[in-house]
Parts: structure tokens; C-alpha cells; sequence
């Protein structure tokens, strides 16, 4: 069990430098210009390009720069861990830009992260339950709408509905937890409830046809044989058994989201990760963008790691592997 | 009518455990109606193993799932009688029919490398069954669970409870399905092809579990299986299922010294022994017919070499044609069986 979580620590300590990598090259070397001159403000003398040029360490030959890159990273720079840099545009610390902004990204995915498990495996649990009934009709029908409705147009519905008309949340914007709690919710539950639609609808499906698969194996006539109640039968022995692929499937969609809510994240107005990044790459200013990318990679990584170990502990069939 | 068994009067024989009565199962499909059990009728009593043995899709693990209430109801029509403890097992309702089942009908299947769950342990499947219908703290079920291990003659019972299926050879795979199924001390073991997934050592040495935990317990054990040379080991009555009907029925000494029906013959001779060299055996012609269209008369008549004119139009009725013989179903006069059946003990010694 050690050396399984061992050996895929190491593994992601490699993901993360070949990101790491990937990125100084995408974001650094590929971009045509100097970014020297993006510093310099305008029309500099050859003087101050020079100056910005030793500044920013761009005179040293690359590998010392990707060095001193890694290594900032890894270590902090001047404001902090991990380093990041500084803007092109303000030259102010990524990291703190990136810090300002994480906390709504990170709620909005937590929120929509727990309604969208429980409800979806809820309704796959049922759907599969009572398969080929209404009931059944009805939950896959939400299903293909979750599935099929644009994100943009159900969050703008929600606004209308729920906000404008109703008045039963607030509206877009982001209240931080800390000035009013009752405030963020009623913020952040349109956004929670549409991001969590199109995730439910998939982990609906997904467990419905997982259960029914399970559902068939001869280790649930063995429960049933037992004398166990239908409710056991389904609950620990067979949903037991279906887990696997959706903690796959929940742990890669928490980490995607990071950098992925763009969508939900501009229909509310709450300015979290994706929406800084997207800002970025507008305006060309590269280290946010590189900035938001690394984290977002992490993110992906730390969340293979703990869905890795996850699995050893729900298939015990993992551990010897 | 004699039956060649010991007569079932029900006042009289308190051994009697199991008595089923045109047990019928039909699963409606798309396609049309899939007769897959028809009018089998059988008891069990105590002490008693009963083999029953047929080809794939005979109908021999049909009508024991529908025993064990094991066919979903939603999409399978029983019909029958199935007398167990003065109950009838196919009218209870889902919750009373649970607490019999694993309680006082175990089961043991025949893929023992399918049938225990991959995640849990081995002895925490064997304590939920304790639990399942005894109110007991969880380390009481699970020191049962050990000592019936144990009992089943697996090795280092109290460490190898905390392994997992997969730690588990398929012979203790099954061992540790016969602790899970003794746990209530049953009345009635159902043994569903136990030995078919075994290698050949080890279906000999679960054969002689299942024999022994018979005789210890006093239990009624059916043993579905699809070779006979198990059930000459160890039935004590046999029945022989074709087409979901039974063809023959009778004491097992009965039916391997004197197989009465054509399709009795037919497996016998099927069948290889350490004695019989492999080209003296004969196979049945043609293959088992569909379920959904069954033939009409005796389901046997299209692959019969002795079918002649009532077979293909008239069910032949399970008798036994006289006293000293036991139930078969066939239109075959007496004097001919006894006609053919010393024909084919001449070829069988020669």
C-alpha cells in the first residue's frame, strides 16, 4: 500500500515538472517579440531595454532561465509560494491576482461538486431501481436535458426566473463568505445549481447504467441468496461495486473545472480563475495566463493522485496490483 | 402408482422437507413466451440428495432459483406448488420469503470466482450473512464466521477471513461458499453445478464437504449439475430434466443401473468413464430444442432413435410403468425398454 502511494507520488511530482516545462515553452519562448519590451513601456532607448532585459533575467541563456523559472515555483519568489511572476501589464504578483481569484472558483466547483454527486448518483440509484417505469422515463429525460442545455442559456434562465421575477437568490456578482454568509449563498446557488445540472445529468447516467451492469453480476444473486434486503442488495453491494469509474469521473471533473468554469463563472459575474484567464490572454498578458494554466495542472494531477488512492481503498484488487 | 421411492404420505414422514408440485416458469419476452420449466414436480426429505441433471437450458437452475425466490417477479410467471414447512414458498410474500432464504434454503452457485464480491472480505461476506437474520454484535457474526472456515477445512481460518476473494483459490472460493450458506444451519442446501468451475481434485474434495455437511447438519441437498458421474457419487435420487420437463425420476441406484427413457440411455452413453474407451462414446443427435417453440408431444420425440407414431402429437404423463419400476415420461411399451435396455447393458460391457 506504501509503495503503491509512493509510486504514484512520484509519478505526479514528474506530471507536474513536464507541466511546468510545457509551459515556460508555451508561454515564454513560442510567444514572438521581446517580452522585455512589454515591460519597458513605450518607445524605450536600447539602454532601458537592456535594463528590463537584466531585470528579468532574459540576458541569461535559457536553461538558466527555465531554472530559475522551476525554481520559483517550487520555492516562491519575492512574494511568495509559489513564485509566478508578476504581471505584464501592472507588475503586480500573479500570485496574489491568482489567490484574489481562487476562492470563488473553488467554491463554486465545491458547491456544485457536492450537489451534482448526490443528486446524480441519486437519480442513477433510483433510475436503476425502478428501470423501465416513469419514474425511469422521467429521470432520464432530465437527464438528456441537463446533458443538451447550453450552460449559458440555462444560467441566464436562472437569473431571469429566480433572481428577476421570483427574487429568491441574489444575482451575479460574488459575496465573499467573510463580509456576508447569507449573502454568498444566495449568490452562489444559481451558479452551484447550473453548473451541477450538466454534471448530474452525466453522473445520473452513468450510474444508472453501471448499476444495472452491476446488478447483473452473480455476486448480487449471492446477496440476494443471503436473505439481505433489496436495499441492501443495491446500496452496499451494488453501488459498492459501481463506484469505481465515477470516482474516475469526479475527481478529473473537479480538476478540469478549475480552469474550466469560464462559462458559468462569466453568466454570474464572479470573476474566478477561468474568467481571469480568459481576461488575460485577451490583453496578452501571458504570465496570468501561465499562472492560471500551472495551477489548473496541478490541480489536475493532485486530483489523479487521491483518485489513485481512492481506489485501493474502494478495490481492494488495486492494492496488489 | 408406485414411484420407486419410499411413498410420501405427508402425515407419516416427518423427514420430508421439500415438496414441489407442477412448478411451471415461464419469462414472457419480445420474442414470445420462454417455456423454461414445465409441471415439475419432486420432494426432498432429510438426509436425501437429490440430483437433478439435464443439458444447458434444461430448466434445472430455473426451477431452483424460483424456489429460492431468485427469479425476478416482475418478469416471470411461476406457477405451481412449492411446499416447504407448510408453507407455501411461492405464494409469500417478498419480505417473509427473505427470512427463509439464507436462513433456511442456503444456496451455493456454480462460478465461484463470480460469486463473492470483489471488495469486501471473505469473512465480512460470511458475518453479513449471519447478520442478515440474527440481531448479534458484528464480532459475534464474525468469530462465526471464522470457526465455519474453519469448519469447511480452510486453513489459518482467523487470518485468511481478512483476505479478500481474490487471495482465494477457487476450491476455497467455494469452501467459503458452503460456510456462508451453513450459517443458519439450514434445512435445504441448493448446490447449483458446485464443482462444474473446479478442477477435477478439488470438485472431489467439495463433493465430499457438501456429503459430509449433509450428514452432519441432517439436511436435504439438491445438486443441480450436468455430470452425471457426480451425481453417481453422491445422490441418493435422481432427475433427469430435458427441455424444462422431467423425464425421469427415480432412485439413483435405479437410474444408473436401469435408465427407463430414450434420453436417459442417451446421456449415460454420453458419458466417459476410466472403463470406456472415448470413440465408444455415443452422442446424442442434434441439439437441444428452443424454449420458445418447444416441440410438441414428448420435447424429446425430434432427437429420439425410438419415436414412433403418439410421440410427436402426445405429452407422454410422468408414471412409473409398473411396480418395480420407477417415473418416467415415455410412450415406450414396458417390454421394449426392457428390450432395448439389455441391448444397450450388452454394448456397454462388450
Amino acid at each position: 500500500m506504501i509503495f503503491y502511494i509512493a509510486r504514484r507520488l512520484i509519478w505526479t511530482i514528474v506530471v507536474v515538472l513536464c507541466v511546468i516545462g510545457i509551459t515556460y515553452v508555451v508561454f515564454f519562448k513560442l510567444p514572438a517579440g521581446n517580452p522585455a519590451l512589454r515591460f519597458a513601456g513605450k518607445s524605450p532607448t536600447p539602454q532601458e531595454l537592456a535594463q528590463v532585459e537584466h531585470r528579468l533575467g532574459l540576458d541569461k541563456p535559457w536553461y538558466v532561465q527555465f531554472g530559475r523559472f522551476a525554481y520559483h515555483f517550487f520555492t516562491g519568489d519575492q512574494y511568495g509560494w509559489p513564485g509566478l511572476g508578476y504581471t505584464y501589464a501592472s507588475g503586480a504578483s500573479v500570485k496574489s491576482l491568482i489567490f484574489s481569484r481562487a476562492p470563488r472558483t473553488l467554491f463554486l466547483i465545491a458547491g456544485a461538486a457536492v450537489l451534482w454527486l448526490f443528486s446524480g448518483v441519486a437519480i442513477g440509484v433510483i433510475s436503476a431501481v425502478r428501470r423501465r417505469t416513469v419514474t425511469d422515463r422521467v429521470a432520464m429525460g432530465f437527464a438528456l436535458f441537463g446533458i443538451s442545455t447550453p450552460v449559458f442559456w440555462l444560467g441566464l434562465m436562472m437569473l431571469y426566473i429566480f433572481w428577476r421575477q421570483l427574487g429568491w437568490a441574489g444575482g451575479a456578482g460574488y459575496v465573499s463568505p467573510a463580509s456576508s454568509p447569507t449573502g454568498f449563498f444566495s449568490h452562489m446557488i444559481l451558479p452551484w445549481i447550473t453548473l451541477a445540472m450538466l454534471y448530474a445529468a452525466f453522473y445520473a447516467r452513468m450510474t444508472r447504467n453501471n448499476l444495472l451492469e452491476t446488478l447483473g453480476e452473480d455476486y448480487i444473486r449471492t446477496a440476494r441468496a443471503k436473505g439481505l434486503s433489496e436495499r441492501r442488495v443495491i446500496l452496499k453491494h451494488g453501488l459498492r461495486a459501481s463506484l469505481t469509474p465515477i470516482v474516475t469521473m469526479f475527481g478529473m471533473d473537479i480538476a478540469l473545472l478549475v480552469g474550466g468554469a469560464v462559462i458559468t463563472e462569466s453568466v454570474f459575474n464572479l470573476q474566478g480563475l477561468g474568467y481571469l484567464a480568459i481576461n488575460s490572454a485577451l490583453t496578452q498578458d501571458l504570465p496570468i495566463v501561465a499562472g492560471v494554466v500551472m495551477l489548473a495542472a496541478v490541480a489536475v494531477a493532485l486530483m489523479n493522485l487521491i483518485v489513485d488512492i481512492l481506489y485501493a481503498f474502494i478495490d481492494p484488487r488495486v492494492r496488489y496490483a | 402408482m408406485s414411484t420407486g421411492l419410499p411413498e410420501p404420505t405427508r402425515e407419516r414422514d416427518d423427514r420430508l422437507l421439500l415438496d414441489v408440485r407442477g412448478l411451471t416458469v415461464r419469462f414472457p419476452t419480445p420474442d414470445g413466451v420462454v417455456q423454461a420449466v414445465s409441471d415439475v414436480s419432486f420432494q426432498l426429505r432429510r438426509g436425501e440428495t437429490l440430483g437433478v441433471v439435464g443439458e444447458s437450458g434444461s430448466g434445472k437452475s430455473v426451477s431452483n432459483l424460483a424456489i429460492m425466490g431468485l427469479l425476478n417477479r416482475a418478469r416471470t410467471v411461476i406457477s405451481g406448488e412449492v411446499e416447504f414447512k407448510g408453507r407455501d414458498l411461492l405464494t409469500l410474500s417478498t419480505d417473509a420469503l427473505r427470512t427463509v432464504r439464507g436462513k433456511e434454503i442456503a444456496m451455493v452457485f456454480q462460478d465461484p470466482f463470480a460469486c463473492l464480491h470483489p471488495m469486501y472480505r471473505v469473512g465480512a461476506q460470511i458475518a453479513e450473512a449471519v447478520t442478515a437474520h440474527e440481531d448479534v454484535p458484528r464480532e459475534r457474526a464474525w468469530a462465526r464466521a471464522v470457526e465455519l472456515l474453519d469448519h469447511v477445512g480452510i486453513p489459518n481460518a482467523t487470518s485468511r477471513a481478512r483476505d479478500y476473494p481474490h487471495q482465494f483459490s477457487g476450491g476455497m472460493r467455494q469452501r467459503a461458499m458452503i460456510a456462508m450458506a451453513l450459517v443458519h444451519n439450514p434445512d435445504i442446501l441448493i448446490c447449483d453445478e458446485p464443482t462444474t468451475a473446479l478442477d477435477v481434485t478439488v470438485q472431489a474434495q467439495i463433493l465430499e464437504l457438501i456429503e459430509s455437511v449433509k450428514r452432519e447438519f441432517d439436511i436435504g441437498v439438491i445438486l443441480v449439475t450436468h455430470d452425471l458421474g457426480v451425481v453417481a457419487e453422491t445422490a441418493n435420487s435422481v432427475m433427469v430434466m430435458y427441455a424444462g420437463r422431467v423425464m425421469e425420476y427415480g432412485p439413483a441406484n435405479g437410474i444408473f443401473s436401469r435408465p427407463q427413457h430414450p434420453y436417459a440411455w442417451g446421456l449415460l452413453d454420453s458419458m466417459p468413464s476410466v472403463e470406456r474407451r472415448l470413440d465408444a462414446l455415443v452422442p446424442i443427435e442434434g441439439s437441444p430444442p428452443s424454449l420458445l417453440t418447444p416441440p410438441s408431444g414428448c420435447p424429446f420425440h425430434p432427437r429420439c432413435p425410438y419415436r414412433f407414431e403418439p410421440c410427436a402429437t402426445e405429452r407422454p404423463p410422468l408414471e412409473a410403468p409398473n411396480a418395480d419400476a420407477h417415473l418416467d415420461a415415455c410412450w415406450l411399451p414396458w417390454d421394449k425398454k426392457v428390450q432395448l435396455g439389455l441391448q444397450r447393458a450388452k454394448k456397454v460391457a462388450a
